[in-house]
Order: structure tokens, then C-alpha cells, then sequence
């Protein structure tokens, strides 16, 4: 080959290539330009974007729940409170063979199949990373059988949450109600970003009215996620704030005597402070434990509660209407005496039973043989004499009476910090022509003077009306909640008398009920303090509960309903009860002793002598 | 710059190192080469180590590459350069028969067949070609006088041609571009006249339609489209360039400091280690640091072609003149591709990237440069 190196022009072949390297040289240069050109555009002109691009990709919000507030009863005895529970969770990212490993876990603890449907719907709506229960509430006994064969569970563990309990679940059950996991028709009412972090929602009673400041605010942590969202590091946090704790006026020991009181009992205690409207217990039965609810009923148990003929589910307290009975005998009286159609010492006669001018309906007294020649407003009272407030009601008419018992809080709502509410109903002529389309008659007058007929109250409203009462007409708002953050929706005015002696004689002639000799409530006058109070019987003219199969249990749904208010010290009145036992026929006997019992336990400390720090 | 300012500065330069010229001068050592690829690949550790989330096995690893492939330099230096001349056609025989035998019974992976199974590695033959082709057309051309004649070209294409289509057979888009560029630089620096390489560029330019149509693969079109437009699909082929395009934006000038490339260290960026890596320096640098590092790959550039023009014959004109060249083309295509300028074709940024294979090709090729550069110190000693 060296031959043909002779040959070339060895100097010009060097010229050539020098002239070459120098193009060569300047393309290198100008190809160079062009990736700074991209480069500078890309890190100096566009730097905005691609930064903002670049911390988007990294950083994510998370959201945290807030800690729900706790509820309190007037001492501090815990009504409801978070706990920690512990779930079992698994991370599907690390589990090989998901269903197997789910298959193992249900043999070794008992996991039955809704669980783990719902776990694999679950599934679904998580990523990978992140673990997903597959069973809640793990037992002592279960989280150490787990533990043993943890070894074997890669990707499967035990995670604590904090979960709604209520210590005394049956008996707060329609004061407090519970928490559930917030359901589809809810995720559209609720502020989603500020319940991004939580499963529960009060679904009933104080859980449900008080909410917003048992929830809290949702804080927020920014976190650096990589391309999985695997959360890698936090950058920022903003705190939750926990809900409000809510202090009731519901004092624990009254509750419970109210709730012992009632017992096997279908019926509704409630009793107020006429001081402030401060609810002081407020019981409905039969009851459940509102435990099961919070993370999701069984359909057995639930079942259960739902067909149940004495509707535990159902809260009397506030959506039972019953007819109140010689209950209103009080409030009509009241108006009778303002109104000035009786005195407190006009008397009539009762044959046992009375019939309205030109008619020859006979409208009876509870006493068959009634109560003799002269029954005056205070024996009226004490031995709930129909045919008096038969003859009072007439006089009175029914607007008049209506107008005086709305002031009350009969047939009106009364505000009360619990949802679902009902109304009760105190009707007037214009309500009947509304609603029934149909004229007054005046035999329904008289029926309404009684508490019967169209009337309807609520347990709630018996023992407002009876602390509005009490206290001499001042109005009340019923609250659970100490400094209630709900306003009352309407402002009522005081109950104002032209003769203020007539609180007197009615207050008096509620005295007799008890002290008489001939009271109805007379079983209870052993209290060491005065009380007053008012028995009442309620027809049960038809049955709205369900299908009934056992004739005698029928039977027993036929009796009247028995009922009491009353409230106590006479002389200074720090609490006002209302009872009503479903089909318990005697108010004096049945339901007044209830009534004793809630007030002996608010009124009396431990030694049985009247608290002086009331 | 004219030619004699380009010598004065680097004769000037080499009496720096007067004190270890002798002993390098024996040891067919480039002083000022061996320094600026130490700096590269010393600094390129750092990186990948940022660039493979701070794992520092990677970093062992590559530290071996680098120690296997510089030892591969060393040893390719110490040969004369006549000596490959002689061996280039024989060379470029086997490798056509390497590549048929890729092509036969070759392994590969992520549908293309790249490599040989030898039982105890994998041998890739196209890296082997990437040095072997610009040798055998450098062989070509010494022995002919220049520039060349028109049946010179043509045998010289033809020469280009085999091996190129061979690899983009494999599929290689990546390495048949560069192996087709390195030997068009050959004809380039032969002094391939002006005409035929305007001729060339147009013909390249009329072909585009049909070379889409029928040369072209799916997924190779569908990285031009997606260049072309990333958004059209952002989860797929369009991520990574989405990706990289915001990490090289979000580190501005002053970069986001080392090991605190976000889009890197989260994992958003793909590759980060190996083809990507310009993208977490970029991040974490800024555009000084990318700045910083197209400075010392020009430096190399520079000190490439002065060895060519200092170079004593043709052969070893024409090899430094290519090896440079292509040495240039992997950091564009590199770094056009990461940021979106180019398709993306598996190109490795030059002694940055973690990978060995194209590491020891790349170094062997720095070797026969010093070859060349110390062939000519011989001559005049």
C-alpha cells in the first residue's frame, strides 16, 4: 500500500482537510448555539412554567381529619367520646397474592363475607400504597391471634383510627344519637373539602344537629409524593382544628333514674330546668346501643331494631304525639281564670257527665257518678274533673284556648337543639277548615279542653309548657347544649296575665293534685320539698304501630296512655318533668312515681337531703 | 480563529505540561485529553449519583466501568496506528459477520435484537462497528488520492451502508446514526465535494416522504409525532419528554442544588440515570451547570480536531477527524433529544450516562485519538 501514498498529493490533502476541520469547526459551533438556544429557552424564558409544572407534579395536599368534639354531661361524665380502635388493613402494593392472603386471614379471624365484599369495594377507590381495612374493631383476642402469624401476612397489619364511642350508648341513644360513614345523599350536602378526611357524620340527635362545631376544620398537609403518590416527605402542615366539645345540661344520674324509671316501659321522660331551658334528662324507651351504628350495622341487628313493635328506633321524646290528656287542665285553666269564665272559687255541679246546650250528647266524666255539687277550680284540678273543664272549655271557646296554649308551646315547635322535630298540633277552627275541610263543632271544644280529640303534644312540649308554667310565663328555648351555638329560631314573648294572682291558684290547685286528699298524684307527696303537678290519661283511639298478631299484646295497646307533669320545689321550681308511658293507663300511679323518681334524683344529694347547690 | 492561532494556543497549552510529558509521551498518554475526561467522568459520577437517587451502588459500578474502560483506552493507545490500519478491512469483515449472526441468532430485549449470547456476557457488535467503520473507510481513502474520485464515494457508501442497515435492522435508530454519521465525517473530512454533499442533502431531503412510509417503524414514528407534540399523549411516549422538558425548565440558571432535583428524586423523570441524565443535571446545576459541561465536551471537541490536524497521515487524519465528530454527535443527539429538540433515540450523553458497553466504545475511541496524537510525537522525536 505504501506505494500509493507516493502518489498523493500530500501537501493539498492537508490543505483540504484544514479547511474541512474548520467547517467542521463552525458547524460544531452553530449546532451548539442551537442546543444553548433550547436550553436557555427552556430554563431561563420558560422557567415559570416548567417550576410551577415541576412543583405540581410533586406536591400534593392531604387532607386531616380534625378530632370530633366530645360531649359532656353537665359534671363532665364523658357522653361521647373517640376511642382507638383497631382495624385490620392490608396494602395491596405489598401482598403478592391478594386473595389468598384474604382467604387465609378469614380463616384465622373469623371475617365474614360482607366484610370482605366490602373490602374489595373498597379496594377500588384506593391506590396501591395506601391500606385498606378489610375488618374494623379487631378484639384484644383477635389482634394477638394476628400477631402470632404476622409473619406470614406480609403487607397485612393492624392500624389504629380513633372512632366514635358512646359509653352509655342505650341511654343517650335519642338525646345524642351517632355517627355513621357519610353516605352518597350526604357527600352532596356536605362541604366536601372540609370533610376530605372524614368517613363519619352525625346521621341523628345531637351527633346530627351540632355537626358543624363537632366536626372541626380540616387541616392540610403538603406532601411530597413522587410519581406512584407515595407520599415521600411533608412540607407544610396546617393543624386541624378539633370540633367543639359540647357540654350538656343533661345531668348523668337524672338521666339515668329516668331511664331506670321507665324500665320495661314503652314511653318518653323529659325534663326541664324552667331557669334556663336547660334540659336536664330526656329519655325515650324502648332504646339500643347506638355502638352498633357507628361502623356500619349488621342487617340482622338492624333488622331487628326496625320491626320491632315497640319501635326502639323511634324517638317518643320529640316525635311522639300523643293527646296529653287532664295534662292541659293547668294551661286551660290558666285561661279560663284570665279569661275570666271561672274564679277560683265558682262551682258547679257535676252529674258525672254534661251535654251541651240543645243536644242531648252526653260528654262523661272519667268518674262515672262525677265529682258532686261542688267542684270548685282547685278540686277540679286535684281529682281532674271532666266535666269542669267541659263547662270551661265551652265558655272559652276553642280560639281562645288554642291562642293561650300556643303561648305555651303547644302545637309549636319548640326550638329544642335536636333535628326532627315534630309539632304537635293545638288546633283552632281555621285549622280544621284548613286541614279537614270541615266546620268546628262545639263538642270538639270540650273534647280539646280535656286534651283529647284533635289535640297532639309531644313529651318535649309538655315539659316546656309545664316549665313556661312554672316560671310565670317566661319563655324558654329547651337546649341540651351549654351556650348552644343554635339561636332560638323564633323569639317568643312572655306569658303575660291581666290578674297575676291566677299563677297562684293554679300553681295552688297543682299543689293539690299532690297534697289533697283526694289527689290524683297524692303518691307522691313523701318528697322532702313541695312539689305540683298535674296526672293525665290519654285515650288511644287508634293504633299507628305497626301490624299487630297477639291478642292480648292488641289488648294492651288499647289501654290509655298515663301521663305526668309536675315540677319542684313549688316554691322556687328548678325542674319541671313531663312523663308519658304508652298504654300505662293510670297517670297518677303509673306515670307520677317516674316523675318523683327523675326529680328525687336532680332535686336530692346522696344522703337524700334537698341539694342547696342548685 | 484562523488555523495559527488555533496551534499557537494549543502548543502553548501542552508546554503546561512539560514536566509529565515524557512519562506520558512513553506511555502514549494525551496529558490534555486524559485530564478533561477525567473531569467529565469524575463530575458525571456526581450526577448519576443524584441521577439514580442517591444510590451509591450505581455509582460503584460506574466508577468500574470508568476503570475498565479507561484501562481499554490505555491499552488501545499503546498500539501503533499503522497497525490499524492494517487490520481495518479485516475487522470490518467480521463485523459484518457479527452483525448477520445478531441478526440470526441474536438475544435482545424490549423487542430489538442487539446482542450475542457468549454464555458468560452479552456482546453487543454494534459497538464494535462504531469504531470499525470510520477505520475502515479511513483505511479506504489513505490509500487513495483525495479528494475522491465519484467510484470512490460510491464504494465508500456502499462500505457505510451495509453495517448501518444491518443495525437499523436490530431496530438501533440510535447507534445506526451514529455509525452512518461517523462515516459520512470520513468522506466529509476526505474533502467529499461541495456538490455531492449538497446533491446528498437534497436526496435525503426528497427521501423523507418515503422513508416514513416504508423504512420507518411504528413506535420510531411515533417518537417523532410525539416530539413533535408531547401533549398529544401525556401519558404515554409524551411523558418522558414532558417529563424531562420540566425538569430541565424548573431548574433555571442557578439549578436546584445537587441531590434536590425534585423531578428525579420523586421518580417523574424516567431514565434518569442512564439516557435522562442531562435532565437532573440540568435540574439540579441550572443552565450553568449544563453551561459548564457543553464548555469541557468543546474543550474535548477542540482538543480532538487538533490532534486531527496535527495528525501525520491520512488515516489518522481522517479517524480524529470522525471520532471527534461523533463524539459532538452524541452529546446533540443526547442532549437535543432530552430536551425535546430531537426524537428520542437511545443515545448516551457521552462519559455522563450509566451504561458500560458504550462507555468502553466511547473510551476506545479516545484511545486511537491518543494513538494518534503520541503516533505523531514519535514521528518527530
Amino acid at each position: 500500500m505504501a506505494h500509493r501514498d507516493q502518489i498523493k498529493d500530500v501537501i493539498s490533502e492537508r490543505r483540504l482537510y484544514s479547511s474541512r476541520l474548520l467547517v467542521a469547526g463552525l458547524l460544531v459551533l452553530a449546532a451548539c448555539a442551537v442546543i444553548i438556544y433550547r436550553y436557555y429557552g427552556l430554563q431561563i424564558t420558560d422557567y415559570e412554567k416548567y417550576s410551577t409544572q415541576s412543583d405540581r407534579n410533586r406536591v400534593h395536599v392531604q387532607p386531616i381529619s380534625p378530632k370530633r368534639g366530645l360531649i359532656t354531661d353537665r359534671n363532665g361524665v364523658l357522653l361521647a367520646e373517640n376511642r382507638t380502635t383497631y382495624n385490620l388493613s392490608l396494602t395491596r402494593e405489598r401482598i403478592k397474592d391478594l386473595d389468598a392472603t384474604v382467604r387465609e386471614l378469614q380463616q384465622l379471624l373469623d371475617i365474614d363475607d360482607d366484610d370482605v365484599a366490602r373490602f374489595y369495594k373498597r379496594l377500588k377507590q384506593h391506590r396501591g400504597f395506601s391500606p385498606v381495612p378489610l375488618r374494623f374493631k379487631l378484639t384484644e383476642a383477635e389482634i394477638a391471634k394476628f400477631s402470632v402469624n404476622r409473619y406470614r401476612f406480609d403487607g397485612v397489619e393492624v392500624v389504629g383510627s380513633l372512632s366514635r364511642y358512646y359509653p352509655e350508648g342505650e341511654l343517650y341513644a335519642h338525646a345524642i344519637g351517632y355517627v355513621g360513614r357519610i353516605n352518597e345523599r350526604e357527600q352532596g350536602k356536605i362541604d366536601r373539602d372540609n370533610y376530605a378526611a372524614t368517613d363519619f357524620i352525625g346521621k341523628t340527635g345531637l351527633e346530627k344537629f351540632y355537626e358543624d362545631s363537632l366536626h372541626g376544620t380540616v387541616g392540610y398537609r403538603h406532601v411530597e409524593t413522587d410519581v406512584r403518590g407515595r407520599v415521600l416527605r411533608t412540607l407544610e402542615q396546617v393543624d386541624p382544628v378539633p370540633g367543639k366539645n359540647l357540654q350538656l345540661y343533661i345531668d348523668d344520674k337524672v338521666q339515668r333514674a329516668a331511664f331506670e324509671a321507665l324500665g320495661e316501659e314503652r314511653g318518653s321522660i323529659v325534663a326541664i330546668d324552667p331557669r334556663n331551658g336547660g334540659i336536664i334528662a330526656i329519655v325515650s324507651t324502648p332504646s339500643y346501643d347506638t355502638n352498633l351504628f357507628v361502623n356500619g350495622i349488621s342487617s340482622k341487628n338492624y333488622k331487628a331494631l326496625r320491626d320491632s313493635l315497640d319501635l326502639p328506633l323511634f324517638n317518643r321524646s320529640l316525635q311522639g304525639q300523643y293527646p296529653p290528656g287532664s295534662t292541659v287542665k293547668p294551661i286551660v285553666g290558666l285561661a279560663g281564670l284570665e279569661e275570666g269564665v271561672v274564679t277560683a272559687t265558682s262551682e258547679i255541679n257535676d252529674p258525672g257527665w254534661y251535654s251541651l246546650p240543645n243536644s242531648t250528647h252526653r260528654y262523661r266524666d272519667w268518674k262515672r257518678w262525677g265529682h258532686g255539687t261542688h267542684v270548685n277550680f282547685n278540686m277540679a284540678m286535684e281529682q281532674s274533673c271532666d266535666v269542669y273543664y267541659y263547662i270551661l272549655a265551652h265558655k272559652l271557646g276553642i280560639d281562645k284556648m288554642s291562642a293561650f296554649a300556643h303561648q305555651f308551646g303547644l302545637g309549636e315547635y319548640s326550638g329544642i337543639d335536636l333535628p326532627s322535630e315534630r309539632r304537635g298540633l293545638m288546633p283552632t277552627k281555621e285549622w280544621k277548615r284548613q286541614n279537614r275541610r270541615s266546620s268546628w263543632y262545639p263538642g270538639e271544644t270540650l273534647l280539646t279542653g280535656i286534651g283529647q280529640g284533635y289535640m297532639l303534644a309531644t313529651p318535649v312540649q309538655l315539659a316546656l309548657s309545664t316549665a313556661i308554667l312554672a316560671n310565670r310565663g317566661h319563655q324558654l328555648v329547651p337546649r341540651l347544649v351549654m351556650n348552644s351555638s343554635h339561636p332560638a329560631a323564633a323569639e317568643r314573648s312572655d306569658v303575660k296575665l291581666n290578674k297575676d294572682s291566677n299563677w297562684d291558684v293554679v300553681f295552688g290547685s297543682m299543689e293539690e293534685v299532690i297534697y289533697g286528699a283526694r289527689g290524683t298524684g297524692r303518691r307522691l307527696k313523701g318528697a322532702p320539698y313541695r312539689l305540683a303537678g298535674k296526672s293525665g290519661s290519654a285515650q288511644v283511639v287508634s293504633i299507628p304501630q305497626g301490624e299487630l298478631y297477639n291478642r292480648d299484646e292488641y289488648e294492651k295497646r288499647q289501654h290509655d296512655h298515663a301521663l305526668f307533669i309536675a315540677y319542684a320545689p313549688a316554691d322556687d321550681p328548678k325542674i319541671a318533668v313531663a312523663v308519658i308511658v304508652e298504654n300505662g293507663e293510670h297517670g297518677g300511679s303509673v306515670a307520677g312515681p317516674k316523675a318523683l323518681a327523675v326529680m328525687n334524683a336532680y332535686l336530692l344529694n346522696d344522703q337524700g337531703e334537698l341539694r342547696s347547690d342548685l | 480563529m484562523s488555523n495559527s492561532d488555533f496551534v499557537r494556543q494549543m502548543g502553548a497549552n501542552d508546554s503546561s505540561f512539560s514536566a509529565n510529558t515524557g512519562l506520558l509521551r512513553r506511555l502514549h498518554i494525551d496529558g490534555q485529553l486524559l485530564i478533561l475526561l477525567l473531569i467529565v467522568s469524575f463530575g458525571g459520577l456526581f450526577v448519576l449519583y443524584s441521577g439514580s437517587g442517591g444510590e451509591i451502588a450505581n455509582v460503584k459500578r460506574q466508577a468500574v466501568f470508568f476503570g475498565v474502560a479507561y484501562f481499554g483506552m490505555f491499552v488501545v493507545a499503546q498500539f501503533k496506528l499503522s497497525f490499524y490500519r492494517q487490520i481495518a478491512p479485516f475487522a470490518y469483515v467480521g463485523c459484518i459477520a457479527l452483525l448477520v449472526a445478531v441478526l440470526l441468532i441474536g438475544v435482545g430485549a424490549k423487542g430489538a435484537q442487539r446482542w450475542l449470547d457468549l454464555g458468560v456476557t452479552r456482546f453487543q457488535p454494534s459497538e464494535v462497528v462504531k469504531l470499525v467503520v470510520p477505520m475502515t473507510l479511513a483505511w479506504y481513502f489513505s490509500t487513495r488520492p483525495l479528494p475522491p474520485k465519484f467510484s470512490h464515494v460510491i464504494v465508500s457508501l456502499i462500505i457505510l451502508m451495509l453495517p448501518t442497515l444491518l443495525i437499523a435492522k436490530q431496530p438501533d435508530l440510535g447507534t445506526s446514526i451514529l455509525i452512518a454519521s461517523s462515516g459520512l465525517f470520513i468522506l466529509f473530512f476526505a474533502g467529499l465535494s461541495w456538490r455531492y454533499i449538497a446533491a446528498a442533502v437534497a436526496i435525503v431531503a426528497a427521501s423523507a416522504y418515503p422513508a416514513w412510509h416504508f423504512v420507518l417503524h411504528d413506535y420510531q414514528k411515533q417518537r417523532i409525532l410525539t416530539m413533535l407534540n408531547p401533549e398529544s399523549d401525556r401519558l404515554g411516549a409524551g411523558w418522558n419528554i414532558i417529563q424531562s422538558k420540566t425538569a430541565i425548565g424548573s431548574g433555571g440558571w442557578y439549578g436546584k442544588g445537587w441531590l434536590e432535583g425534585t423531578q428525579s428524586h420523586l421518580s417523574f423523570l424516567p431514565e434518569s440515570h442512564t439516557d435522562f441524565i442531562i435532565a437532573v443535571l440540568a435540574e439540579e446545576f441550572g443552565l450553568r451547570g449544563v453551561l459548564l459541561l457543553m464548555g469541557l465536551y468543546m474543550l474535548i471537541i477542540l482538543k480532538g480536531m487538533h490532534i486531527g490536524y496535527m495528525a501525520q497521515d491520512t488515516f489518522g487524519r481522517l479517524l480524529a477527524g470522525s471520532i471527534t465528530l461523533t463524539f459532538f454527535v452524541y452529546m446533540l443527539v443526547n442532549m437535543g433529544m432530552v430536551s425535546g429538540l430531537l426524537p428520542v433515540v437511545g443515545v448516551p450523553l457521552p462519559l455522563v450516562s450509566q451504561g458500560g458497553t458504550a462507555l468502553v466504545t466511547l473510551m476506545a475511541g479516545f484511545g486511537i485519538l491518543m494513538a494518534i496524537s503520541t503516533d505523531k510525537k514519535r514521528l518527530l522525536r
